[in-house]
């Protein structure tokens, strides 16, 4: 079961590929249309230190993003959960922030930020919110007995933070980092598609654009394999270290026989 | 709540007293009465059971005693160990669920009190071993909550509440969820520790065969709100074991207790 499991996407990746290169070849579609994959791994490798170059730049947005979205998440949650007042004052606006598309937010930012920062930024705007909203149910959803517990036993409000709200809420904020790592791609992309051509960037997004200009349309396809690429790196990572982190105790890391 | 004069008045009062209730009422925000009046006197070392149907307010009155919630009106007086100056509680609380971190070993469980106390770690070492032995689970002292049975969770649960060496034991129906046989086991375990121990523990259970088999005394509420409606001495010596549990004796004492149960049951 394991094995068809694996090998059925592999057939149905070989049979797409395949079919792709002789719609390409028997239709003698010129490259600038629709290039096959054999010149799109052609490109991958003739281009690769530009590529990589770019690769390079887009992950390091990406990771400034996610680093400022969970950082900025989880102290505006904790923020929230020791504060009621402010919860009220400000989760709204963290809503907005939320619901207005970051591709209509990047173009202001690019005029006030420089480059970099703007994507950073827009990186962190897509990122943040559900690592947010992830830590603050997880801060409340602490055992009642449990927080009784610590009363009882007089817990400070640190301690209590510390020994009891994080260890509960972690399981959660681990799963908000799980969809901010992806979402900072977004946003990272995002932000250099808007910075377009005009933008002194050279991200993979910047690259694809550029190639569109450029009629490079094997590029093109050659720089989206990466980013799918990273964006399934960066997730794989992410659930990885969320499985060990909570593999010894909670119910989402365990195996069906424990 | 109760301020530090009226605790330590209430205390001086009753000289040998663990535990005095003095007509404790609790009013929910709901407007529901849960409790009271009620009244009630636990001497030091003595082992009491607050048995009653559902909902009658013994877990109230066991949260008041703990300090988890402030009566409506009345005064909660605790006896205070004459030295203060060792770190803990001098209140253990044993609670219906097992209530253990689970992200951490049985080991750093038991620990939390100490910890919170900011306990010098090789006393607390020291203490937390002797709290697993009590209980019998040094072996499994490393292990992670889920990785072991109910009875023994609630082992667990126990022996946290010792680890301060408190003088009050409040349990909160700590084996209402586990099955007869281990229930029947930590019963015995349970009164062994209170025989070599002495501790005040104060049972809420609403089984009559195990306030019976457990108490010196056993107090009989009635449905909300929780009032005193019967209270019996039940003078069989210890150590009692299953011969005390097969007697006529224990039976004589369950049908007692549980005439006095049945009348405040509407219509069950």
């Amino acid at each position: 079961m394991r094995v068809v499991r694996i090998l059925l996407p592999v057939v149905v990746l070989a049979a797409g590929i395949a079919s792709w290169e002789l719609v390409v070849r028997v239709n003698d579609i010129p490259p600038y249309v629709l290039p096959g994959p054999s010149a799109v791994f052609q490109t991958l490798v003739s281009d690769w230190p530009v590529l990589l170059q770019s690769l390079l730049v887009t992950l390091l947005t990406t990771f400034e993003g996610f680093a400022a979205a969970a950082f900025g998440g989880i102290a505006l949650a904790l923020v929230f959960n020791q504060s009621k007042w402010l919860e009220y004052s400000l989760f709204p606006y963290a809503v907005i922030l939320q619901v207005t598309p970051v591709i209509a937010i990047a173009p202001l930012l690019l005029i006030y930020l420089s480059q970099q920062t703007a994507v950073i930024v827009c990186a962190w705007i897509v990122g943040f919110f559900p690592v947010l909203s992830n830590t603050t149910l997880g801060l409340n959803s602490v055992d009642r007995n449990l927080a009784g517990l610590f009363r009882l036993y007089g817990a400070s409000r640190i301690q209590t933070l510390a020994y009891l709200k994080l260890p509960s809420a972690l399981p959660f904020i681990l799963g908000g980092l799980r969809i901010a790592g992806g979402l900072s791609l977004i946003g990272a992309v995002v932000a250099e598609i808007a910075a377009g051509s005009a933008g002194a960037g050279s991200g993979l997004a910047y690259r694809i654009a550029e190639s569109g200009y450029r009629l490079n349309i094997a590029r093109m396809f050659a720089a989206l394999l990466l980013l799918s690429a990273a964006g399934i790196v960066i997730y794989v990572l992410l659930a990885l270290t969320s499985h060990l982190v909570l593999r010894r105790w909670h119910e989402s890391a365990l195996g069906k026989d424990n | 709540m109760v301020g530090p004069a009226a605790l330590s008045e209430a205390c001086s009062r009753t000289e040998g007293l663990a535990v005095s209730l003095r007509g404790v009422t609790k009013v929910y925000d709901s407007g529901v009465m849960a409790l009271g009046p009620f009244d009630l006197d636990v001497s030091k070392g003595e082992f009491v059971s607050l048995l009653g149907p559902s909902g009658c307010g013994k877990s109230t009155a066991l949260r008041l005693i703990a300090g988890l919630s402030a009566p409506t009106s009345g005064t909660v007086g605790i006896s205070k160990p004459a030295g203060q100056a060792r770190p803990g509680h001098s209140i253990g609380f044993v609670f219906q669920e097992p209530t253990l971190m689970p992200w951490t070993s049985v080991r750093e469980n038991v620990r939390l009190p100490l910890k919170l106390a900011h306990a010098p770690a090789a006393e607390a070492n020291a203490r937390i071993d002797e709290a697993l032995t009590q209980v019998g689970l040094t072996e499994f002292a490393d292990a992670y909550p889920r990785e072991l049975s109910g009875g023994m969770k609630m082992r667990v649960s126990l022996a946290r509440a010792l680890v301060t060496d408190p003088d009050i034991l409040l349990m909160d129906e700590p084996f209402a969820a586990l099955d007869e046989i281990t229930r029947f086991r930590l019963n015995n375990d349970l009164l062994a520790l209170w025989r070599n121990l002495r501790k005040t523990i104060i049972f809420v259970t609403h089984s009559v065969f195990e306030s019976v088999y457990l108490s010196q005394r056993v107090i009989v509420m009635t449905p909300r709100p929780g009032r005193l409606s019967a209270e019996f001495g039940i003078d069989t010596p210890e150590p009692r074991g299953e011969d005390f549990r097969t007697s006529a004796e224990y039976a004589g004492y369950c049908r007692k207790v549980s005439g006095a149960l049945a009348p405040e049951k509407p219509g069950s």
